[in-house]
């Protein structure tokens, strides 16, 4: 064991392998936030007066708002008025068709391994990237009109859908939610917009991509789903940034609405860039992430495959006001080196016979901390709701830290709530008996990692689970000897 | 195959094997045996290469190679397989999957190609018959909530899949019923062809009734003190391993 924790001390992280930087001319307002910029950004967009306002009063709202300190992480302030925080590759002109995207952008999908033509053509998943802060192209989007499913940029749907954005903008996540939702609703700049009308079962999985790629820019982007009665979709987000010395600030809103028996899947596989061994650089992950199950009988299913980031601190939650409605969380989050995280969910049961499932699986290596936060809320009303809660903590050496905070508040006495925990360390013992059946140690370390997160990977997209599995193997590649 | 010379190991400060000599010829079964403490489980664990051993001394060479210079995986990839007394579980990671990817970096290391998943499964169905073990164990997540019998048996079904040219099978015996256990030594037996070797590790005669030794050899505090055929086995289930000690000019409280 010691020989393996020795190793472990030695062993660096392996290349980050996104780390590239796409040279391509930006388009970018000055480091600083005023209201000026948010006026900036607004102009730039060609937003209307009212989507300006709304802004604004998020602006002046986080101006008096403090930076949360609650978390179980520790990281040098964020400099907000050293942040670019628009930044748009130039373009020529308008984009009719995919074909006229910038080919060094297209170079930079196909790195990613999303090149749009394959994507279109091949794999039926429909995608909008989003890199620094603007969405590029959208995919398949006259197939999905067909069906009177609405997949387009934030900017876009601001633009051609007032009506929706004006409905349900802000109305999970409030403009003046929290300090990082309150920066985002000042100054996203995109971000995606899925609107699945009643009944549609949307044929194909949506996804988006996101990169940063410009130096000393933060990403705000914002994305909304409605999914109206009876309608079902299955979304994925990814994203990836270059290797930079310094922090990058990622604050992202997701909100999701499902209405009566509607169903929403929201899968993430996040792989920001996590810092250097030595903890140099690295994103600041700070994002909002709620759902709210409006309908009777709707359901939103959160899985999350968080491998990236220097720190990380998000709670993707599930609002259950409809009665028998369902959320459930699924999440891997993986630490490795200095990376910090502090994820978890919230569920509040609200409506009668309201269910929940958490599943949480912590892989945590180097000398990184990794924390599960969990609230799990019933109102006095929701008569019959059921949660269970599993957390599971995997360590690999003796020098990082896994932690459990589980909050519980229950003010209805029908309510049943189970919460179970386990933590382990992989076994010498079990690297030894892999080792004797010629699978060598990294090979050992990744069935057995892919193995603890089982349950969750299967919930992942099957397009996607290959990926996800790969990149948990290459997050911990180093970390046993 | 396998030849043993002046073999010295220690775990932490206690010295545990001080001077094994012993050689295994391709197709020979050997057993040891011994009473508790001896070095047996040792020898099976420096043999495959735990790292909580230390060899001090002495040379092994398997297969006209260095085994001592070798790592673990790649002494299990040459050929050497060691059926564990307690088996380890792998929450999440099926039985199946486990074979093959262990199946499959046995095959790269010897420059073959993969077995894609309908060789793999035509294989493994022909190996289940051998040791009567059921696909459903097979799905289940390796060795996980298995009885000690379906453990063994697991270990000897790997082993058959692996094709080893020297199984070690530490004390695979301890812990199994008669019917358990003539169905581990009749899978053992099906796969001796002249060519493979065992080495097979026992407290008890009993399970060479069923897998019968070319040689046995006694392990007595870390030496190996007489060796035999397999009618060793038999006088020492008669007399015990006292009459070892008396032999060797030890007291032996009566």
């Amino acid at each position: 064991m010691s020989e393996m924790l020795n190793t472990l001390e030695q062993t660096a992280l392996s290349d980050y392998k996104y780390g590239w930087v796409t040279q391509i001319e930006a388009d970018e307002a000055p480091p600083g936030l005023s209201e000026d910029i948010v006026r900036f950004i607004s102009a730039k967009k060609k937003e209307p007066e009212w989507m300006l306002e709304w802004r604004l009063k998020a602006f002046r709202q986080w101006q008096k708002m403090e930076v949360p300190r609650w978390p179980n992480v520790t990281y040098p302030d964020v400099d907000f008025q050293s942040i670019k925080y628009y930044s748009a590759p130039k373009q020529k002109k308008t984009i009719n068709s995919l074909d006229e995207v910038d080919p060094e952008l297209r170079a930079t999908f196909e790195k990613l391994g999303i090149s749009l033509d394959e994507q279109k053509r091949l794999s039926g998943v429909a995608v909008d990237a989003v890199i620094d802060s603007v969405s590029i192209a959208t995919t398949f989007k006259e197939q999905l009109a067909e069906q009177g499913i609405i997949f387009c940029s934030m900017s876009e749907a601001i633009q051609e859908h007032p009506e929706l954005i004006r409905k349900w903008l802000g109305s999970v996540v409030p403009a003046t939610d929290n300090f990082y939702a309150a920066l985002n609703s000042a100054v996203f700049s995109d971000g995606s917009f899925c609107y699945i009308p009643k009944g549609v079962k949307c044929p194909m999985e949506l996804s988006t991509y996101f990169r940063i790629n410009a130096a000393g820019t933060g990403q705000f982007e914002r994305t909304l789903i409605v999914a109206e009665e009876g309608s079902y979709v299955s979304y994925l987000e990814g994203c990836t940034a270059p290797m930079r010395d310094e922090n990058q600030l990622h604050a992202a809103v997701v909100e999701i609405v499902a209405l009566d028996h509607a169903e929403v899947k929201y899968s993430t596989v996040q792989n920001w860039y996590p810092g250097d061994k030595e903890g140099k650089g690295g994103i600041f992950n700070f994002v909002t992430k709620r759902g709210i199950c409006a309908g009777i009988h709707s359901k939103i299913s959160w899985t999350q495959v968080e491998t990236g980031s220097a720190v990380t601190w998000k709670y993707p939650s599930v609002i259950l006001k409809g009665d028998y409605s369902v959320g459930e969380f699924y999440s891997v989050a993986v630490t490795n080196n200095h990376q910090q995280a502090d994820t978890g969910t919230k569920m509040m049961h609200i409506g009668k016979n309201t269910r929940s499932r958490i599943v949480s699986k912590g892989i945590s290596a180097g000398v990184s901390q990794n924390s599960y936060r969990g609230l799990v809320q019933v109102a006095k009303n929701a008569a019959n709701a059921r949660n269970f809660s599993q957390c599971d903590s995997l360590l690999l050496g003796d020098q990082c830290g896994a932690h459990t905070f589980p909050y519980i508040e229950v003010k209805n006495n029908t309510a049943q709530v189970e919460h179970e925990a386990t933590t382990s360390k992989i076994g010498e013992d079990q690297i030894f008996y892999c080792n004797q059946r010629g699978l060598d140690t990294e090979t050992a370390v990744a069935l057995i990692i892919n193995g603890f997160a089982k349950e969750v990977m299967n919930q992942l997209p099957m397009e996607f689970a290959v990926e996800a599995q790969k990149l948990l193997a290459i997050s911990l590649e180093g970390s046993v000897g | 195959m396998l030849s043993i010379k002046n073999l010295q190991a220690r775990i932490e400060e206690k010295e545990i094997l001080k001077g094994i000599n012993l050689d295994i010829k391709p197709g020979e079964v050997h057993a040891i045996m011994g009473p508790n403490g001896s070095g047996k489980s040792t020898l099976a664990s420096v043999l495959a290469g735990r790292s909580s051993y230390e060899v001090t001394g002495g040379e092994v060479e398997f297969m006209g190679k260095d085994l001592l210079e070798l790592s673990p995986e790649d002494r299990a990839r040459e050929g050497l397989f060691l059926a564990f007394q307690y088996p380890i579980e792998i929450p999440g990671v099926s039985t199946t999957n486990f074979i093959k990817t262990a199946v499959n970096e046995t095959r790269k290391y010897r420059g073959e190609e993969p077995l894609d998943a309908v060789q793999f499964l035509k294989i493994m169905k022909e190996k289940m018959k051998l040791v009567e073990i059921d696909q459903t164990l097979l799905s289940r997540s390796l060795n996980e909530g298995f009885s000690g019998g379906e453990k063994k048996r697991n270990e000897i079904f790997q082993m058959a899949m692996l094709e080893p040219h020297l199984s070690i099978l530490d004390e695979t015996d301890s812990g199994l019923d008669i019917d358990a256990l003539r169905i581990v030594a009749e899978g053992v037996n099906k796969l001796r062809d002249g060519k493979r070797s065992f080495l097979v590790i026992t407290h008890y005669q009993r399970l060479l009734d069923y897998i019968v030794p070319d040689f046995v050899h006694v392990l007595y505090k870390g030496k190996i003190v007489r060796s035999g055929t397999k009618e060793l086995a038999l006088e020492l289930e008669e007399k015990g391993y006292d009459f070892i000690k008396e032999e060797l000019g030890e007291r032996v409280d009566a």
